[in-house]
């Protein structure tokens, strides 16, 4: 298993506070990676040091052996694209406008838009399902609408990697199955994944590569079917389950055994 | 869609919006401007006016002193346009100009200590406009900043630097010789009259040199408005434009104050009515100059106007503009929270 994002005993703190100390991870290439874990357990950490939202104080991180800080800007924004939790658009921008901006790695003074642009994001608005909404004020769309108006100007960035911090969350649960769908096809099509998920039986179902974090560590990590147990999930989220077959698809399912109180 | 392609500009997508939008502002900066060199205590003909543009006849009124102050009104008002569009972006907020978090305040300091501590040239009003600006452009940044970068924080704060620093300037006149003070006083109003040609070269020059360095960098400043987060992994290098950003929007804001005074509310103002009229998104830097413009130049007219012959500092017509406009935003905004 071969992985050009690598992330080496990197220690990852907000001022005083650390959050990940000397922590290691390999990113799979052309896979779908999922990671999971309790809230503040550093998994949107973990993405932000990835895309150098947050530069780690000591290890590295690097994509093809060189540091992602050493990039200059654009070159590994044509790699690496991000979609974070809450992100703000601007006051009457319209979705294609919008989405538009995913284009931005690709533009210069003297070539502002250009044919490619324009089919990256007819391309991209088609992928996520907005092209409905295309002349529609993103404020005035419902918060799942909105979602996927940022997934496709991720997707407009026409990069590799997509790294996705809680990329279902704000969309009804058939939206949700119809993205996590897109991120798979997307990988089939030779794009690696690196989504912080919420539902762990839909990383199950989905992710070829599941990260298990826990207080800044990775506690787990590989194939859903090999890593997934009871004991991980009570180690994890400290909730008492059982593990079954998905109905549907095989892979674990987490039910848990918690009632009442 | 209502989208002009424009070939042969490398592919520059434009509004039609927009470009009916900045067609109009143009032609009002125009009609203005020709009224401006019209008016006086004796009315000239455009066609006299005309005359003296094409050097076809000379005049001393019209040449010599309407004209550089209706040149003042139309490029001080742009780059006020431009300064209050970058604070606005950089603060997310359209409180967040160069006049309400006391810039102006900042640069007038810097300005009134060349004049009292000084002899008070017009190099060393300049220089000590910029430097107050710059410092309290640094201040206020340093009290914000707390492990990032908020913008309603620098607002905030902004407002309370300015009243200190206001506070500051009132005590130095104080301290001042009459006659220092009493140009101090006339001046802080914000005022273009008795502005000449002799006033206007090296503004002129540093605010072109601002301006056409901040057009290179607006569409990283429309992506940052995106949020640091996508504004990042899209390939904005960040602290750089910020930094860019304010330099520019201190220097304009600082070189007209040491022309001018310091004019309010034109730098709240113009940006937002810009962008409402433009339909754009985000807080745009060409409509808001030319919003800038006209505004700055029509207040202008309206203060050499309103009490004829006496002609009013700009900034009591701007502020009285800009006071509605003022409680016309903090009433929308507050219904918005």
């Amino acid at each position: 298993m071969s992985a050009r994002l690598t992330a080496r005993d990197i220690t990852l703190r907000y001022g005083d506070r650390v959050v990940s100390t000397r922590l290691s991870l390999d990113v799979p290439d052309g896979a779908f990676t999922a990671v999971v874990g309790p809230n503040g357990c550093g998994k949107s950490t973990l993405l932000r040091a990835f895309v150098r939202l947050l530069r780690p104080d000591g290890g590295h991180v690097e994509l093809d052996g060189r540091e992602v800080g050493d990039y200059p800007a654009k070159a590994l924004a044509k790699q690496l694209g991000f979609l974070p939790q809450d992100p703000q658009a601007p006051d009457d921008i319209k979705v294609r406008q919008l989405v538009g901006r995913g284009r931005f790695p690709y533009q210069s003074l003297l070539a502002l838009w250009s044919k490619q642009d324009e089919e990256a994001v007819t391309g991209a608005m088609a992928a996520a399902g907005v092209t409905d909404l295309a002349d529609r004020p993103v404020q005035e769309l419902s918060g799942g609408q909105r979602q996927r108006v940022w997934m496709a100007m991720v997707l407009a960035q026409e990069t590799p990697y997509l790294l996705l911090d809680e990329p279902t969350s704000f969309l009804d649960i058939t939206h949700q199955y119809q993205l996590l769908g897109l991120l798979a096809k997307l990988r089939d099509e030779g794009r690696t994944v690196i989504a912080v998920l919420h539902d762990i039986n839909q990383a199950c179902r989905y992710a070829d590569h599941l990260v298990a974090m826990k207080d800044g560590r990775v506690a787990a990590e590989g194939d859903p079917t090999d890593v997934v147990d009871a004991a991980l999930i009570k180690d994890v989220f400290d909730l008492p389950s059982v593990i079954v077959p998905d109905p549907v698809t095989g892979t674990p399912m987490v039910v848990p055994t918690l009632q009442g109180e | 869609m209502s989208t002009l392609k424009l070939a042969g500009l490398g592919g520059w997508r434009v509004e039609r919006r927009t470009v009916v939008l900045v067609a109009a502002l143009v032609a009002l900066m125009l009609a203005l401007g020709l009224t401006g060199l019209c008016y006086g205590t004796s009315w000239s003909t455009p066609r006299e006016v005309f005359a003296v543009l094409s050097g076809a006849e000379p005049s001393v009124v019209i040449w010599d002193w309407r004209m550089p102050r209706v040149l003042a009104g139309l490029v001080f008002g742009a780059a006020l346009g431009v300064s209050g569009a970058l604070f606005q972006n950089l603060t997310r907020n359209p409180m967040g100009s160069p006049d309400v978090i006391g810039l102006d305040a900042g640069a007038y300091t810097g300005a009134l200590v060349a004049i009292t501590v000084l002899s008070g040239t017009s190099a060393q009003l300049a220089v000590g406009s910029v430097l107050g600006g710059l410092v309290v452009a640094a201040t206020i940044y340093l009290l914000a900043f707390d492990r990032g970068f908020s913008g309603l924080r620098l607002v905030v704060i902004g407002i309370a630097v300015n009243a200190m620093v206001t506070a500051l300037n009132s005590w130095i006149v104080l301290r001042a010789d009459l006659e220092v003070a009493i140009a101090a006083v006339g001046w802080s109003a914000g005022s273009l009259n008795g502005v000449g040609w002799d006033d206007l070269g090296i503004p002129f020059t540093v605010i072109a040199v601002l301006l056409a360095l901040m057009a290179t960098r607006s569409h990283a400043m429309h992506q940052a408005s995106l949020g640091d987060a996508i504004a990042v992994t899209t390939g904005v290098g960040l602290d750089r434009l910020r930094l860019l950003m304010v330099l520019v929007g201190v220097g304009c804001t600082a070189t007209v104050t040491a022309v001018a005074g310091p004019i309010a509310f034109i730098a709240l103002a113009a940006p937002q009515i810009g962008r409402r009229l433009a339909g754009a998104a985000g807080v745009p830097l060409l409509p808001a100059a030319l919003t800038g413009a006209v505004l700055l130049q029509g207040a202008d007219l309206v203060a050499q106007m309103l009490l004829a012959p006496v002609a009013l500092p700009v900034g009591v017509v701007s502020t009285a503009i800009g006071g509605c406009y003022l409680i016309w935003l903090l009433t929308k905004e507050v219904g918005r929270a």
